[in-house]
């Protein structure tokens, strides 16, 4: 709209310092970075640190409240909780990570070759993506968990993996949305004017103008795969130590009688902390890279 | 030459608008008179404050904007301190006004039927059949082709010049006594810019409308207007019946806008002259000096005193210059 | 995965693919066809052989006729994705370790064998899905259950379907409601109280998981205050906890929908000349904006159903309700391969054609959409 002269200050232009200083001067997402940052560090080193131990079990001490000796009580069959919600955290947040890992190079994969190359193959990769969509993901997630779930027990890591391979519809959706949009830019073009091939387009060009887009996404993407994992917990379909399970457990003794709260509030707790964390911190990452936007 | 009492008098309307680098003063101490079936041009680049003298009449300002002194007066009653409900009784019925691009500025999901007969049915207390009537008779004037199908299409249905017969057809369906106009024309290919332009002077005549054209077009104005408005950072420099304005403007900045026309008995190679720099920024407080004096040819010393004062030059002429006044 | 099986799933995509190139009379003729034949799958099943037959003709000649092009594309997309539905999920069944048959008494081979001939279900997944195609067409039967003995799966499912109907369509219903009216209000007046309730309400949802808000739920206003039954089904009040539970994350996404959309229909243009007409700000919101601010969330109802539909799956657990959701999980665990299937075809159908209603929605709200073919 109305040029202005340019003061004696410069104001950075270039959208990447933009982003940072939006960035840094959101206060929430910092403290949201902070809170994961802490929960992370809690879950994979207290229980060493404090020689926690979730398995052992001690029928005297069933149902204790939280105390001295048990600071978030014991379970029903006497096990220490708090070890049981830190090294369920260790599971719930390793899913996350690889889940979104995968989702990340699968996702990013497809959606560059799909906006890159545009046309017919454009079309029919998308075509798969959509069919895909339609399925009510959470029959893809259980019937994959099922391929899955006896290796489960011994190796975790498969299912990470599936839960992975439903998440990338979406990040190769966004990746190919930018990608066609960034491949008609004029410095794309340009680049190619000056004799530069698809590779050097590809790495010099695109992929630093997708990155943005791809953090953002896959910082949004831990906490999706988070609850899709304590669901299958919860349904008895999942991993074996995670808070969606501890969850499934709490709510399994409910009774008029005697409420043990310290079994819901726990895991339920840091579980929401956690994902309400990441999403604010996903939230602002997008603010940041385009504050105008919606989606 | 007595004239008559002016329909329309803007004295000294300041606007302002709240921003995240500060407060901009977009509209400064602005004043001039129209007179009913008079036709004023205001011109100016993108950034002078046209279009915000408009929406400050109107008392359609953004959230961000508020007038903060002058009066608007139609008729004797001052708008700006007319509460909502008043105005809206204003609006559409005694002041109509119409926009840039018509494609956004029709609501897409509604009939043009069913947006044309609003107007009149609220300001004129007429029943839908009735209104339809006026509406069909209306656009016939402005020649839209079976106007009575018309009023069943939808504005994507029609073509970028249709569309903006529609918008003049429905600022005009209740009489109004004032048509703001607001770039009616930027967004039309130049011929038909000219249709629209000659149906706007027809309907003036017919209905002694007068008329506020906001446009950053001179050949636009030059063609249509009696007097013109020229204003730069937010205020008027030079206030001119448009052709002396062009034959003989007063303010450096004018000049240079007349020159930097092309045209079409210039030598075939002559260079366009752009006026050098940017316009001034309007968040840094009152100004200390000519606002124009970084771009402007004729600088001197006594430019930069002050922020000169808008003075009288001659009949019907204003300037806000401290050169005197011979030809550039 | 076998050759076959891999070439059988590629064929499939590639159909899908090329439903994408049809010209538009090919696109009117199988959508009309196809909806015909939806249509008499569901008649047979609720009139007899004759109601369907007559269902189907009816519905093809109405759809081949006036049918919008959105809808009837979506209709020709419907079948060959339910067939490659059925197919992808017989052949995750078949590689999923464990079967139905292990566990039971199952002494020797010739049991087994037995076994598999009277439910139908061979080593192959190819020709179990042949089997299984054939009894659905020509019998009209979603076939026996393996685990619950001697039943159908079509009479298992249907006294579950309007228990999970009834669920479904009150949690959307509420979510909607509630999500437009906080999230158009939001929309008019930022920052206002409303702004800050849709905000948490919108954090709230989208990180506790349904399955936690349900029981915090449960525990505070069943066990607490005694305000409502902690499970079952039955009466109204057994309605309620489980239908806000499933409707809460949709409301708060909706609000934020509708709160953006508000948003951007208020800054657009027209909504300027509305009020340069002199129309109050009521009539100016009402007449003007509302069909704009609501449009993003009619977009959203299509996904929103499907992910009421799943997380009806945990709601069911949690609070004991018998629905389809129940049957779907387990059969999951159980290996019971029909129940399974019958559930994903019917879930994948509710959906299509919900979805299709949605896009007949837009199409009625944005006349723009309309002229396209």
């Amino acid at each position: 709209m109305t040029e202005r002269a340019l003061p004696s200050r410069e104001v950075s232009r270039r959208p990447s310092a933009r982003a940072w200083r939006r960035l840094e001067q959101n206060r929430l997402a910092r403290v949201s970075l902070g809170i994961v940052a802490l929960m992370t560090l809690a879950c994979f080193l207290l229980p060493a640190l404090l020689h926690l131990d979730p398995m052992t079990t001690h029928p005297a001490f069933r149902h204790q409240p939280p105390s001295a000796a048990h600071w978030f009580g014991t379970d029903g069959l006497g096990r220490d909780y708090a070890a049981r919600v830190l090294m369920g955290g260790q599971t719930s947040l390793l899913v996350g990570l690889v889940a979104t890992l995968t989702c990340v190079v699968i996702g990013v994969l497809y959606g560059a070759a799909a906006g890159y190359y545009g046309g017919k193959v454009d079309e029919v990769m998308m075509r798969f993506v959509d069919f895909l969509y339609g399925i009510p993901y959470m029959f893809l997630v259980i019937l994959i968990m099922l391929m899955f779930s006896e290796s489960a027990r011994g190796n975790p890591l498969p299912v990470f993996v599936a839960l992975g391979l439903v998440e990338w519809l979406t990040m190769a959706r966004v990746v190919r949305g930018q990608v066609l949009t960034l491949r008609e830019r004029e410095f794309v073009l340009a680049a190619r004017l000056l004799g530069a091939g698809d590779f050097r387009v590809i790495v010099r060009h695109i992929v630093p103008n997708v990155l943005g887009i791809v953090t953002v996404y896959a910082t949004l993407t831990v906490p999706t795969v988070i609850i899709l994992e304590s669901f299958l917990s919860f349904l008895g379909l999942g991993l074996k130590l995670s808070w969606g399970q501890l969850v499934s457990e709490a709510v399994s003794v409910v009774n008029p009688i005697a409420f043990f709260w310290w079994l819901l509030a726990f895991p339920s707790g840091f579980l929401a902390l956690t994902l309400l964390s990441l999403n604010v911190v996903g939230d602002g990452l997008r603010d940041a890279v385009d504050p105008r936007g919606q989606r | 030459m007595a004239l008559p009492a002016p329909l329309l008098a803007v004295e000294g309307l300041t606007t302002e608008f709240r921003s995240e680098e500060g407060t901009v003063r977009a509209v400064d101490s602005v004043s001039f008179t129209l007179s009913s079936g008079e036709m004023l041009g205001i011109v100016g680049e993108s950034g002078s404050g046209k279009s915000a003298t408009s929406l400050s009449i109107m008392g359609l300002l953004p959230p961000r904007g508020r007038v903060i002194a002058g009066s608007v007066a139609l008729g004797g009653t001052d708008l700006l301190t007319l509460g909502e409900a008043e105005l809206c009784r204003v609006r559409g019925r005694r002041i109509a006004m119409i926009f840039q691009d018509p494609m956004t500025a029709l609501n897409p999901y509604l009939r043009v039927g069913e947006q044309l007969v609003e107007g009149p049915m609220l300001h004129l207390g007429l029943g839908e059949r009735e209104a339809e009537r006026r509406a069909v008779a209306l656009l016939d004037r402005v020649r839209i082709p079976d106007a009575q199908a018309r009023l069943r299409s939808y504005p994507h249905e029609l073509s970028g010049g249709m569309r903006q017969r529609v918008m003049i057809a429905m600022a005009l369906l209740c009489d109004p006594e004032l048509l703001i106009a607001d770039e009616p024309t930027t967004a039309l290919d130049v011929t038909v810019q000219a249709q629209i332009l000659d149906l706007v002077a027809e309907l003036r005549r017919e209905r002694s409308l007068a008329i506020l054209l906001i446009t950053h077009d001179l050949g636009v104005v030059a063609s249509t207007c009696e007097r013109v408005l020229v204003m730069y950072a937010g205020r008027v420099v030079e206030l001119a019946p448009a052709r002396e304005l062009f034959e003989n403007p007063l303010h450096p900045y004018t000049a240079a806008l007349t020159r930097s026309l092309p045209r079409l008995d210039a030598a075939p190679a002559r260079r366009l002259e752009a006026i050098a720099g940017l316009p001034p920024r309007l968040d840094r407080g009152p100004f200390t000096e000519c606002s124009f004096a970084p771009r402007c040819a004729h600088v001197h010393d006594a430019c930069r005193v002050a922020d000169p004062p808008l003075t009288a030059a001659g009949p019907g002429r204003l300037r806000r210059c401290v050169l005197p006044l011979s030809p550039p | 995965m076998s050759a076959a099986e891999g070439l059988t799933v590629a064929a499939g995509v590639a159909v899908l693919g090329a439903v994408a190139w049809l010209p538009p009379r090919a696109t009117r003729v199988l959508g009309a066809l196809f909806g015909g034949l939806v249509a008499f799958a569901v008649g047979r099943a609720v009139w007899g052989v004759t109601g369907g037959v007559v269902a189907g003709l009816a519905l093809a000649a109405v759809l081949g006729r006036y049918g919008p092009a959105t809808v009837l594309r979506r209709l020709t997309f419907l079948v060959p994705s339910l067939l490659l539905l059925v197919f992808v999920t017989t052949l995750l069944m078949y590689h999923a370790p464990g079967s139905p048959f292990a566990g039971e008494k199952v002494a020797s081979a010739q049991v087994e064998a037995a076994l598999r001939a009277h439910f139908g279900i061979p080593h192959s997944a190819v020709e179990f899905f042949g089997i299984y195609l054939r009894r659905l067409l020509v019998e009209g039967s979603l076939g026996p259950s393996v685990k619950v003995q001697g039943r159908t799966v079509e009479a298992l499912l249907a006294p579950a379907l309007p228990v999970s109907l009834t669920l479904g369509l009150l949690a959307l219903m509420l979510a909607s409601a509630g999500g437009l009216l906080l999230g158009i209000h939001a929309g008019l007046k930022p920052s206002s109280w409303s702004d800050s309730v849709s905000t948490v309400l919108s954090a709230l949802g989208l990180s506790l998981p349904s399955f936690v808000i349900g029981s915090v739920l449960m525990v505070v206003f069943s066990l607490q205050l005694h305000w409502f039954p902690v499970a079952g089904w039955g009466g109204f009040r057994q309605l309620v906890l489980p239908s806000v539970t499933l409707a809460l994350p949709y409301a708060a996404y909706i609000a934020r929908l509708a709160r953006g959309g508000t948003i951007e229909v208020m800054n657009e243009d027209f909504i300027r000349t509305a009020r340069a007409k002199g129309l109050s700000e009521t009539a100016v919101v009402l007449r003007h904006a509302l069909k704009g601010a609501i449009l993003p969330v009619v977009s959203f109802l299509g996904p929103a159903a499907a992910g009421i539909m799943t997380g009806s799956f945990v709601v069911e657990t949690l609070f004991g309700i018998p629905g389809m959701g129940q049957w779907f999980v387990r059969g999951a665990i159980n290996r019971d391969y029909s129940v399974v299937l019958g559930t994903a075809l019917v879930y994948a159908t509710l959906v299509t054609a919900f979805n299709l209603a949605v896009d007949l929605a837009y199409a009625w709200l944005d006349p723009r959409i309309r002229s396209r073919p």
